[in-house]
């Protein structure tokens, strides 16, 4: 039976990436390379004022003065951040008058993956979610815009909104996180492209999901983008964000921010569900995922809450945290991180206490399969005046066969005696009891683990909008179908 | 049908099994005895396709098949049910789910199509009836948190849901109170018919006071030293296994 169990886990990890195909599509390309002109021509090429290039140039210099971090439990290879491509773009229309305007090679591209670009079509089933699309540096179509516009919500793409918008944007942009905040955050502040803008008015309550959804399509090219989302007092959106990259060999960088402003009762909810090309069995190839996310709970009684599940990328390195500035507000974080074959992940949050009776929630579940390593990083701070704040964390680590590993690093920084602050952690493995049972009753093992693990990691995918956990779901059962061993 | 021919198994060169000789027709009910370490949990879990334990000889056909060399699943979903002594917790998997995964599996073996939700969520309330188990359990995760009653309960709840050919049940009537062994014991008369067989595991001779059996075997050494009709449980009872024991003292 233990050789039964390596060959499905040989089949399973032999399973192909759904997502690897790529378009063929003309694409607009600079030279390889970072310099002070590249930052200049991406703003170019963007039309962009001069305020926003003055921002790029000041990211840009600081960057060159810091050193990509090496803390985390990650083997990196070292990248050569000048055999990156910074800006590549789908040619195309210059002027989309309707969405039927879109290039059909790229509608083509999105249908594959899920994605309907077609409002019609999408209104036909009832409408739930807005999309903007980013293939490679730009966004290429932002669904239900008017629909949204009726209710004063502006959904559109970053840089539409830097041309639309430029007092909410210099308003927001870097106040979460600024372009010092880290080597990859910098690097982002300086060369980004594209990515989406969300501002929710005062008292709305955002009536269909908003979603980005990411694609990096053209070879040797990073993907930096960026997300803002800004929620006025008592107004309330839910934000979905998904990924797919095609196969290659070379590995591709990731660098994007996210930034999250929440006002007075104001209430966030982010779902990810990250899956970009893990690279192959043998670890070749795959996505660098180095990406800041970051909310701040401004006002009193906000909430915010990072629901992700990570499934892909050779690397990932990615801390969704909050900033719990308002009295009585709220942060919760639920994390589901899968492992395979040679993929690293470190993975956590920062919940960080200043505002009186905040509180925080951490439940990170990870899944460890093949030769991979999960870790699991998280930061709990409760400052001096943050009376009365609680947290709660919870981290499970699920290992399958005997090449993986699984670690935990909380940390936990407590100024105020007041504060009551709670960490569980547990390490299992699937039990061969488990399994067993499931095949006394009929179940094959590869159902029993798909079972098992979905059991696992259910109260996380509770929390995501219903058709993405069912994505969530199918995607689990695929990447970990019987790899136990 | 079941036949059991010379089995033989063992664990880490220990053998446990030493020659098992055992057939169950459809419509009879068969008791297990024996003392600790006789070899009779052994005995139900290598039919059921543990890999524990390594069969080193004889065989066991199952209507015909080869039961010793289906994988556990398929043995159950061609009706071999197995009530386990310790039922396993899967947390975060709901009942609900879990049993129609299983039983569609069983139904995609035998060429049927699978039970709509409707179909399914029927049946499952007849049978809840029928094995007087609670309704809330079956709203729970699969065993997670339930006492030693509600599990065993469950088990007869999964048996009544698959209609097994042949259920064996292991150790059923252990860390169960007396209402708890009465319910338990009723579902298993219930599903009784002349189609399917039932091979109780037991140390007592308490739960065949609820379930009848047509014949009972005592198992000493890893073999059935003697077979005989109910009576057989009760001067065991009464006497004890040490006479057994001193009988086949080898």
């Amino acid at each position: 039976m233990t050789q039964d169990k390596d060959q499905i886990l040989e089949e399973v990890t032999a399973n192909e990436y759904k997502y690897g195909f790529s378009t063929d599509i003309e694409t607009d390309t600079i030279p390889k390379g970072i310099s002070e002109d590249v930052v200049r021509i991406i703003s170019a090429k963007k039309n962009e004022p001069e305020w926003m290039l003055e921002y790029r140039l000041a990211a840009f210099a600081h960057w060159k003065t810091m050193e990509q971090p090496n803390w985390a439990k990650l083997k990196i290879a070292e990248i050569d951040f000048q055999d990156i491509i910074y800006y590549a773009a789908p040619k195309q229309r210059p002027k989309l008058d309707s969405m039927d305007d879109v290039d059909p090679e790229l509608r083509a591209t999105f249908e594959k993956l899920g994605i309907p670009l077609n409002e019609q079509k999408a209104l036909a089933g009832v409408a739930s979610v807005a999309v903007d699309v980013v293939m490679d540096s730009v966004s290429v179509a932002t669904t239900f815009k008017e629909t949204l516009a009726e209710k004063g919500i502006i959904f559109c793409s970053f840089s539409e909104a830097v041309q639309e918008h430029p007092d909410l944007v210099k308003k927001y942009m870097g106040s979460v996180v600024p372009y010092t905040d880290n080597f990859f955050a910098a690097l982002n502040n300086a060369v980004f492209s594209d990515g989406s803008f969300a501002y929710i008015p005062k008292g709305v309550r955002c009536p269909i999901e908003l979603s980005t959804y990411f694609r990096i399509n053209a070879m040797n090219t990073g993907q930096f983008e960026r997300t803002l989302i800004v929620a006025e007092e008592d107004s309330y959106v839910s934000y979905l964000e998904g990924c797919t990259a095609p196969q290659r060999d070379e590995n591709q960088l990731h660098a994007a921010i996210v930034e999250i402003v929440a006002m007075q009762r104001a209430e966030v909810k982010y779902s990810t569900v990250q899956n970009w090309y893990p690279g192959d069995k043998n670890g070749k190839g795959g996505v660098y995922n180095f990406v800041t996310k970051r909310a701040l709970c401004k006002g009193d009684y906000s909430k915010v809450m990072w629901t992700q599940v990570e499934t892909g990328s050779a690397i990932t390195w990615k801390y969704p945290s909050c900033i719990l500035m308002g009295d009585h507000s709220e942060g919760k974080f639920y994390s589901v991180a899968v492992t395979n074959n040679h993929q690293q992940a470190d993975t956590g949050t920062k919940m960080i206490h200043i505002g009186k009776n905040t509180r925080s929630l951490i439940v990170s579940k990870g899944v460890s399969a093949g030769k991979s390593q999960n870790s699991y990083r998280g930061l709990v701070r409760i400052n001096k005046r943050a009376e009365n704040a609680r947290n709660y964390s919870q981290c499970d680590s699920l290992l399958m066969g005997d090449k993986c590993g699984a670690h935990t690093f909380p940390y936990l920084e407590i100024n105020n005696s007041t504060a009551v602050v709670e960490h569980e952690a547990t390490t299992s493995k699937i039990g061969e009891d488990q399994i067993f049972y499931c095949n006394t009753r009929g179940l094959s093992t590869e159902q029993a683990v798909g079972l098992i693990v979905n059991g696992y990691v259910k109260e996380v995918l509770n929390q995501l909008p219903m058709e993405f956990a069912v994505e969530a779901q199918k995607l689990l059962q695929i990447s970990l179908e019987g790899s136990v061993g | 049908m079941l036949e059991i021919k010379n089995l033989h198994a063992k664990i880490d060169d220990k053998e446990i099994l030493r020659g098992i000789n055992l057939t169950v027709k459809p419509g009879e009910i068969h008791a297990i005895m024996g003392p600790n370490g006789s070899g009779k949990s052994t005995l139900s879990s290598v039919l059921a396709g543990s890999d524990v334990f390594e069969v080193s000889e004889g065989s066991a056909s199952f209507y015909g098949k080869d039961l010793l060399a289906m994988p556990a699943e398929d043995r159950a979903r061609e009706g071999l049910f197995y009530s386990f002594q310790y039922p396993v917790e899967i947390p975060g998997v709901s009942m609900v789910n879990f049993m129609r995964t299983a039983l569609n599996e069983h139904r995609k073996y035998n060429n049927l199509k699978p039970y709509t939700a409707g179909e399914f969520l029927k049946l499952m309330r007849e049978k809840k009836n029928l094995v007087e188990i609670d309704s809330n359990l079956t709203n729970r995760s699969v065993n997670e948190g339930f006492s030693g009653g509600e599990k065993k309960k469950n088990e007869i709840f999964q048996m009544a849901m698959l209609e097994p050919r042949v259920a064996i049940l292991d150790e059923t009537d252990s860390g169960l109170d007396i209402d708890a062994l009465r319910i338990v014991a009723n579902g298993v008369n219930k599903l009784k018919s002349k189609d399917t067989a039932t091979i109780i595991i037991t140390h007592y001779q308490r739960l065949l006071d609820y379930i009848i059996p047509d014949f009972v075997h005592v198992l000493h050494n890893g073999r059935i030293v003697k077979s005989a009709g109910k009576e057989l449980a009760l001067e065991l009872e009464e006497k004890g296994y040490d006479w057994i024991k001193k009988e086949f003292e080898d």
